[in-house]
């Protein structure tokens, strides 16, 4: 998934941008006062929760919400084959079974007593049509690249999805190349089911969408856009998401001081992004009603490959090592983030199952200022290094505070001349990443879509991939990922993907840097506030006291 | 005068196709694809973003793209930004909010700054008018977003007197807190020009006259001092509604409310330029009305002024 870096604030997606406005709900402030008439202990079954959120910026069709303002609805109003627990393990929901035996034919079984909130029942054409819609590229979704492993996919005219329909409750899909971790995929919300009713008229769903989540839309026009959007309880729920409160209360924020603010107030129950400003207070101003964890987030710089002393050589390997030894990382993350970020440890993420702190070769990340003076110096015997080392940035996403550091970091072990490089947008920021077209390092970051470590790996750093904008290439990783994904379990897999990781530290395609953290806070009127492996709260489980 | 407000009315038109027009090209020329800004850093396929480009006319050179949008501007139709809205759904959202709220900051800023400037004039170098100086010269070097903030804490978290944010519906009473915020500097300009006009006003001839003629004080002041002192400040005050109605973007931000500042900013960055010219074109409109309003508003408060036919 994409991190803008607006704001690294990231959850489903992209976030573009913050935006959108919101509201003071008005349903929180009197269900506040009658809640002491009610049993405290069990919560309140009826009760609205309030919680911040941003104007999606496209309908709610799940196959084309990659961003976090939709994302953290859509989540809410659909389920799909499997769902994920906080630690980011899947759990079955429509699906019974998955099995392959061969990782890349896979046979899904569905339970049968899922439903539609408009009645009808979840089947497996409801997955097959969706999912071959979605990869139309005639309908121009922006979850379509999630099918590229889908045999019959064409990403240049419409595909034709290998996907047969054994009978009502059973569908078998057939994938370009074995992938292990197929399964952790499938509670992404590409794959979400959508109800026949949806292909009629796609307009008027993306706007008052019918799911089979454990929430559904209070009423159709429940969507106010830049305001907020009211969701309610979906009783013929028959997962494993079964909401312990009434509905929830979106609200719509045009920037996060004033969720902040609403939160301080006691008119917004649940707020999970609490901005930089208030990094230092939050923990005061919410005593044990705070959240601050590494997410799903992982922030590094890229070094293109093809850059003049960086390439893929020895020289290039050793000037690599040199500038990730000279990054005092775990000063950076409490001096400049108030220990907002963690350091980072690989290439992926604390929060998803097969994460090691411990892959070999991973000593690079540590500060070591003595070996890194050594080995910019054993570079320069082998071609002296004149000019600047540069590391872009868009301007517009509060990265220049931790890019002055890191680059007066390396001048000051390294005695070289380091600068950032500030693009005023993301827009523009992109543009010449993506092209190729900037002159020294930039700064990179992900966010995984599915809790699967290959999601940190693959898309990034494989020859060719699709976010691969440093133009990295080695044949060992590839091979190394390749066969990660023909393992018969996802345990298996992740092994192999461990030593890919190594490669990675040996070649240094980019300088990992730390994990962004997810800092939430909650107001004393609702308890059991968790937040899930993806950093959105598990709304479902929220009670109010 | 009719002749003259129609004059007035019809260099509307090439003002408007010249500001809609030039901002169109602004936003096109902003570097950066506005579609590849939609996603992160992980973009598309290269065949999804052409499909989207394709959908908002994006492919096509700029003049194209803005003639599609003037073609469609009359047959009623703003456009859609990418998320589906119209765009005319936009402004009748943003504008009545703003509106209300530049009203309010607007009738906070000349009532309480002209009676304050006022005052102060009229007891030059007296401990109210030393007060005044010092409170104005305050408000005029704090930034707005202080302000903002500061009152925010104490008023609205810590003793609930005020709103903290405005609710989506923004009624009057939620708006008075971040009126008062917008209107602080506007607030301490317009003193500081009443208490400077009103004092020359004060040795002018016509004032003596007035009180040689034995004219009661109080008449003096309202209809001699005060109505030739208020032209400068009804200058300002036209000028301060534009700045008002789009410089809101801070106090917007601050108390959440979903207005044209906001929206606009909003609209810039993701390069949206259907939104940004309808609100901007909508603006020079307003903008321009409401110095027609003070120019024959100088007429009334100073005879001397006449529109030549």
């Amino acid at each position: 998934m994409k991190i803008t870096g607006k704001r690294l604030r990231p959850l489903f997606g992209a976030i573009a941008i913050v935006g959108a406005a919101s509201m003071v709900l008005a349903g929180c402030s009197s269900s506040g006062g009658d809640s002491a008439t009610k049993s405290a202990a069990a919560g309140d079954a009826t009760a609205i929760i309030s919680a911040n959120g941003t104007e999606p910026q496209k309908p709610l069709i799940p196959s084309d919400t990659t961003e976090t303002g939709g994302g953290r609805i859509v989540t809410q109003l659909f389920d799909g084959l499997v769902s994920y627990d906080a630690k980011g393990a899947i759990v079955n929901e429509v699906a019974k079974s998955i099995t392959s035996d061969d990782q890349q034919n896979w046979d899904i079984k569905l339970n049968d007593d899922w439903t539609f909130t408009d009645g009808t029942k979840v089947t497996a054409e409801s997955f097959t049509k969706a999912w071959a819609w979605a990869a139309d590229l005639k309908n121009a979704q922006t979850a379509s690249s999630f099918f590229a492993n889908f045999k019959g996919y064409d990403g240049a005219k419409s595909s034709q999805l290998d996907l047969t329909v054994v009978s009502p409750t059973e569908f078998k899909v057939a994938l370009l190349a074995p992938q292990a971790d197929f399964p952790l995929s499938l509670g992404y919300s590409a794959f979400y089911p959508l109800p026949s009713s949806f292909y009629k008229d796609t307009k008027a769903f993306g706007q008052d969408p019918i799911g089979n989540g454990p929430y559904k839309l209070k009423s159709a026009t429940a969507w106010k856009h830049n305001v907020g959007i009211d969701l309610v309880t979906n009783k013929d729920y028959a997962g494993s998401r079964k909401p312990v409160n009434g509905g929830l209360n979106f609200s719509f924020y045009t920037g996060l001081d004033s969720a902040y603010a609403d939160a301080q107030a006691g008119n917004l129950d649940i707020d999970d992004t609490v901005p930089d400003a208030n990094f230092a207070t939050y923990q005061s101003d919410f005593p044990d009603h705070f959240s601050n964890s590494p997410a799903a987030i992982f922030q590094s710089f890229t070094i293109p490959s093809n850059l003049a002393h960086f390439k893929e050589d020895k020289e290039g390997k050793l000037r690599r090592e040199a500038i990730s030894l000279a990054i005092d990382r775990s000063q950076i993350t409490k001096v400049i983030f108030q220990g907002t970020r963690t350091p980072a440890k690989d290439f992926t993420t604390p929060v998803i199952d097969g994460y090691s702190a411990d892959v070999e070769g991973n000593d690079v990340l540590n500060y070591n200022k003595s070996k890194a003076v050594e080995l910019w110096k054993e570079a320069d015997a082998i071609s002296p290094f004149t000019g600047t080392f540069t590391i872009a940035y868009n301007a517009d996403g509060g990265h220049k505070g931790w890019v002055d550091a890191v680059t007066n970091g390396i001048t000051n072990v390294l005695g070289i001349k380091a600068a950032g490089q500030s693009y005023p947008t993301f827009g523009g920021f992109r543009d010449d990443v993506a092209g190729g077209k900037t002159s020294g390092a930039f700064r990179s970051g992900w966010q995984a879509d599915y809790p699967s470590l290959n999601d940190f790996l693959a898309p990034l750093y494989v020859t060719g991939a699709s976010s691969n904008d440093g133009k990295y290439s080695s044949s060992e990783f590839d091979a190394l990922v390749k066969k990660g994904s023909s393992q018969a379990t996802v345990a298996d897999a992740n092994k192999i993907y461990q030593q890919a990781q190594t490669v990675l530290f040996q070649d240094l395609p980019a300088i990992p840097l730390w994990y962004s953290n997810e800092v939430g806070v909650w107001s004393t009127k609702v308890s059991n506030v968790k937040f899930g492996w993806d950093s959105t709260p598990l709304y479902y489980a929220v009670t109010k006291n | 005068m009719l002749w003259y407000i129609g004059k007035r009315l019809l260099q509307l038109i090439p003002v408007f196709f010249g500001a809609t027009f030039l901002i169109y090209f602004m936003v096109f020329a902003l570097p950066g694809d506005p579609v590849a800004a939609l996603y992160g850093d992980k973009q598309p396929s290269p065949q999804v973003i052409a499909e989207i480009r394709a959908q908002f006319n994006l492919d096509k050179p700029f003049i194209v793209q803005y003639l599609i949008y003037i073609g469609h501007l009359f047959q009623g139709n703003l456009g859609t930004t990418f998320s589906g809205i119209p765009v005319i759904d936009q402004l009748k959202q943003a504008f009545p909010i703003t509106f209300r709220l530049s009203m309010l900051a607007l009738l906070f800023e000349a009532v309480a700054g002209i009676l304050v400037g006022l005052i102060s004039g009229l007891r030059k170098g007296k401990i109210f008018d030393n007060s005044a100086l010092v409170v104005s010269l305050l408000l005029i070097s704090v930034p707005t977003f202080v302000v903002g903030f500061l009152l925010q804490f104490f008023l609205g978290i810590k003793w609930g007197l005020f709103a903290v944010t405005v609710s989506p519906e923004a009624p009057w009473g939620d708006l008075v807190l971040p009126a008062i915020v917008l209107a602080t500097v506007s607030f301490a300009y317009i003193v500081r020009l009443t208490r400077a006009s009103v004092s020359e006003n004060m040795s002018a001839d016509f004032v003596r006259t007035a009180t040689a003629k034995g004219l009661p004080r109080r008449r003096v002041i309202s209809v001699h001092i005060l109505r030739n002192s208020l032209v400068p400040v009804v200058t300002y005050l036209g000028v301060d509604i534009g700045s008002l109605m789009v410089g809101a973007i801070v106090t917007e931000g601050i108390f959440n409310i979903q207005g044209v500042g906001g929206t606009v900013y909003k609209a810039i960055q993701l390069q949206q330029g259907p939104t940004v010219v309808s609100f901007v074109a909508v603006m020079v409109i307003i903008f321009m009305l409401a110095n027609l309003l003070v120019d024959l508003l100088y007429a009334l408060l100073d005879p001397r002024i006449r529109y030549a036919k």
